[in-house]
């Protein structure tokens, strides 16, 4: 390093409010690269959602701190980035001195045995009472304090000694390990500061430790694959996504009690509306026109007439939100995303649709925001999109109820007594039974039903 | 069980108590509508009432006075200064009433009083809002004083203090409310005032303080075990007056070095109680200067944040003293 380089600590911002830390997912810059003002160094994971960290200074990229898949507290230095000012100023060794454990260690290890003694003939009280008690002749002990000072435990340990090469005389004499300690030639080797002490100065061991050895392999995801006995397994580390998705199942799981119902629609005239607008639709926007928008419309104004739908649990209350924030369940191949399409009840069905395409394309992307995951209050999610017909889903932690909306089949339907060939799909809710009970949940869900069902070719999207 | 954090279990244990105990009444600053300035007592006056959680006028002698008196016809008050820095109108209340009630009437009256105060800072709360006012009452007799650092001493030794016959101080730190979090049981429970707690084991160093700067003390133990093998003794004092000197003079014997830390200054603080105590017996056991590491003997917390970070202890700072120590 030059002496005009300034190295400068980037710690952990903090992104949110509430936010104690956060997961570095990804380092997009590595060391030895030229770093822009405001130029993205990393990705980080918080709270199911991936954002961002800008450079806030012009450099280059010197040392990674955090790794990959390393959780971060807020406040801790996750890089150095080096900075090239015309004055040359004493912060590199500011640097050494902060971030190095190491040298100081080295140190103090050359102090206790050799050069300074000025301390070797300065006995503590401690020190007198011991020797006295155990009859040592604290000449014959070495000492491993500062300036050579023998040490409380350094008389300790050679009473100990002295106890077990009487009784194993042939153990006195180590080879391999004496020659391999840094007291080596002494009079008197000492155990009371063990080998594995001074191997730890060296900077391997130190990495190990610490868990930042920056050439190491990324931690996530690594699959491994373990041969016993002639079967292998797939052992695939859990991605911090992974983790926040388990922990967040298991809390709603655990702390909420879950109730199940779903109704059945009909959706004929959705299905014809649709078919009519979608073309034209595609061609105006550039985006679809999806059943999912038109059912949104049809929750959302359904949670206008009962919003205790839109609640959460607080223990000895119940929070109605009135903020409609409809949290829709987005899946990749390997994970689900809750983005949050905001005052949902303030947008119309083209409005509802723009938000879906941009949510899905951004969930896919990998770029949503804290922000596009914060605030949701009912969850609703697209089941119909992967085939099933009934599902029973896991309540968004701590909203009160989620919705689904399973495929649309055509069905022989009975209507004034003749049957009919209709396109059904089902809606199931599961819901927060300490809030939500059967009956109000039943008059929600048949409000939904006839929103539904009460779209007509007359339908305006806009 | 439950994991809270520390200003909850500090609520928790005032809920309980007045649940249990309708003798049990808080009154302070703030402390009813809006729940205080820490929402420490939020909600509590929507579910006892106007009449059990008071607030009062800007009036911290009033509000140890109204307290001692209220205490002395059998009430089990619980008096909550805003700051600590705000309780000094209070001292003659605190140390020249509640501190000698039963002394002077010869064992007729007693004053079952808690005073709570949250003390310390780091919250860039300036000359007003920082202070640590324990050494202003430590070392007045008929006082006892606890200063709790995890969220499970919080709630027990709160109520301890509701239970204590005689006026208790506690010291609550500020900085804790939502940084310490831990297990706290559901269950009615007490941490015995007068009693220390050994938080670590270990054999090179003897680490004593109380409040906030153990947190910095076991994350800076955790490290130099892992970096350097060096391995701290961790007490925690918790209650402050009395000293717990058997466990004090336990806690040193194990290793012949003690460093002492705390917020509050240097001079005339806990730690030079404790430093006396060491010295008057321990003499023959020491291989040490005792040490200690306080906050610096200047008039007031800066409220400049750098001066501010000077001023504060911190997990480095520990550390650094733990390291000079280990290797004297």
């Amino acid at each position: 390093m030059s002496g005009n380089q300034t190295l400068n600590d980037v710690v952990m911002p903090q992104l949110a409010e509430s936010l104690v830390s956060a997961t570095i997912a990804k380092w997009l810059k590595q060391p030895g690269d030229t770093i822009e003002q405001y130029e993205p160094i990393c990705e980080v994971i918080t709270d199911k959602v991936n954002a961002e960290i800008p450079s806030t200074i012009e450099g280059v990229m010197a040392e990674l701190i955090a790794e990959e898949g390393q959780k971060v507290d807020v406040g801790q230095i996750i890089c150095r980035i080096a900075v090239t000012t015309a004055a040359t100023s004493p912060s590199t060794t500011e640097v050494n001195t902060s971030g190095n454990v190491q040298r100081v260690v080295e140190s103090a290890s050359a102090n206790a045995s050799v050069g300074d003694t000025s301390m070797r003939n300065r006995y503590s009280p401690a020190v007198q009472t011991l020797a006295a008690e155990h009859n040592v002749n604290l000449q014959a002990v070495q000492g491993t304090g500062m300036g050579g000072r023998i040490t409380r435990k350094d008389v300790l340990a050679y009473v100990e000694n002295a106890a077990s090469s009487r009784s194993e005389v042939n153990n006195t004499v180590q080879s391999g390990k004496e020659s391999q300690s840094p007291f080596q030639g002494l009079p008197h080797a000492n155990p009371a500061v063990s080998p594995e002490q001074y191997i730890q100065a060296s900077p391997a061991a130190t990495r190990n430790q610490s868990g930042l050895h920056m050439t190491e392999t990324p931690k996530i995801p690594t699959v491994e694959v373990e041969d016993s006995h002639g079967r292998s397994e797939t052992l695939i580390d859990v991605t911090p996504l992974r983790n926040a998705i388990a922990t967040n199942m298991r809390q709603s799981v655990s702390e909420i009690p879950h109730a199940w119902t779903t109704i059945e629609v009909d959706v004929t005239n959705l299905v014809l509306l649709r078919n009519k607008l979608k073309d034209e639709f595609k061609r105006r926007e550039g985006y679809n026109l999806t059943y999912l928008a038109f059912l949104l419309k049809a929750v959302v104004n359904a949670i206008k007439d009962y919003p205790i739908m839109n609640s959460v649990w607080a223990v000895n209350k119940i929070i109605v939100k009135r903020d409609i924030n409809i949290s829709l369940a987005v899946g990749t191949e390997d994970s689900v995303m809750t983005p949050v399409i905001k005052q949902a009840d303030q947008k119309n069905i083209a409005g509802l649709a723009r938000e879906i395409e941009e949510l899905a394309s951004k969930t896919r992307q990998g770029k949503l925001k804290l922000d596009d995951m914060q605030g949701g209050t009912f969850t609703v999610n697209n089941t119909g999109s992967f085939g099933s017909i009934l599902s029973y889903p896991i309540i968004n932690y701590p909203q009160a109820a989620i919705l689904t909306f399973e495929s649309i089949v055509k069905r022989p339907v009975v209507i004034n007594d003749m049957i009919a060939v209709r396109s059904m799909a089902n809606i199931c809710l599961s819901l927060d039974h300490r809030i939500l009970d059967g009956v109000i949940c039943g008059r929600f869900l048949q409000r939904v039903k006839e929103n539904v069902e009460g779209y007509t070719l007359d339908t305006k999207v806009y | 069980m439950a994991v809270m954090e520390y200003i909850d279990a500090i609520r928790l244990a005032m809920k309980e108590e007045m649940e249990k105990d309708e003798n049990v009444f808080i009154l302070g600053e703030d402390v009813g509508v809006k729940g205080g300035v820490f929402t420490t007592t939020k909600g509590l006056q929507a579910q006892f009432g106007e009449d059990r959680v008071m607030d009062t006028p800007l009036a911290e002698s009033a509000i140890a006075g109204v307290a001692i008196g209220a205490a002395m016809v059998g009430m089990k008050p619980i008096a909550e200064m805003q700051y600590c820095d705000f309780m000094l109108p209070a001292t003659n209340q605190i140390i020249s009433e509640a501190a000698k009630i039963r002394y002077r009437s010869n064992n007729d009256w007693n004053c079952p009083i808690v005073v709570r105060a949250p003390i310390g800072g780091g919250v860039f709360g300036g000359l007003y809002h920082s202070q640590c006012a324990e050494s202003i009452f430590f070392g007045t007799p008929g006082l006892k004083i606890v200063a709790p650092f995890t969220a499970y001493d919080a709630k027990g030794l709160l109520k301890a203090a509701i239970h204590d016959p005689d006026p208790v101080l506690y010291f609550e730190n500020k900085k804790c409310y939502k940084m310490i979090k831990g297990d706290v049981p559901l269950d009615d429970y007490t941490v015995p005032i007068g009693e220390a707690n050994m938080l670590r084991e270990g054999s090179d160093i003897t680490v004593i303080g109380y409040s906030m700067p153990l947190h910095f003390c076991l994350q800076a133990a955790e490290e130099l075990e892992a970096e350097e093998g060096i391995t701290a003794r961790i007490l925690d004092l918790r209650t402050l007056q009395p000293l717990d000197k058997n466990a004090i003079i336990e806690s040193v014997r194990h290793t012949g070095k003690v460093l002492i830390v705390h917020e509050d200054n240097k001079t005339g603080g806990v730690g030079a109680e404790v430093s006396a105590i060491i010295s008057e017996e321990c003499l023959f056991e020491l291989d040490a200067p005792i040490m200690r590491l306080c906050s610096p003997d200047v008039p007031a917390m800066p409220i400049s944040p750098t001066m501010e970070k000077f001023y504060m202890l911190t997990k480095d700072k520990v550390k650094e003293a733990m390291r000079q120590l280990a290797i004297y």
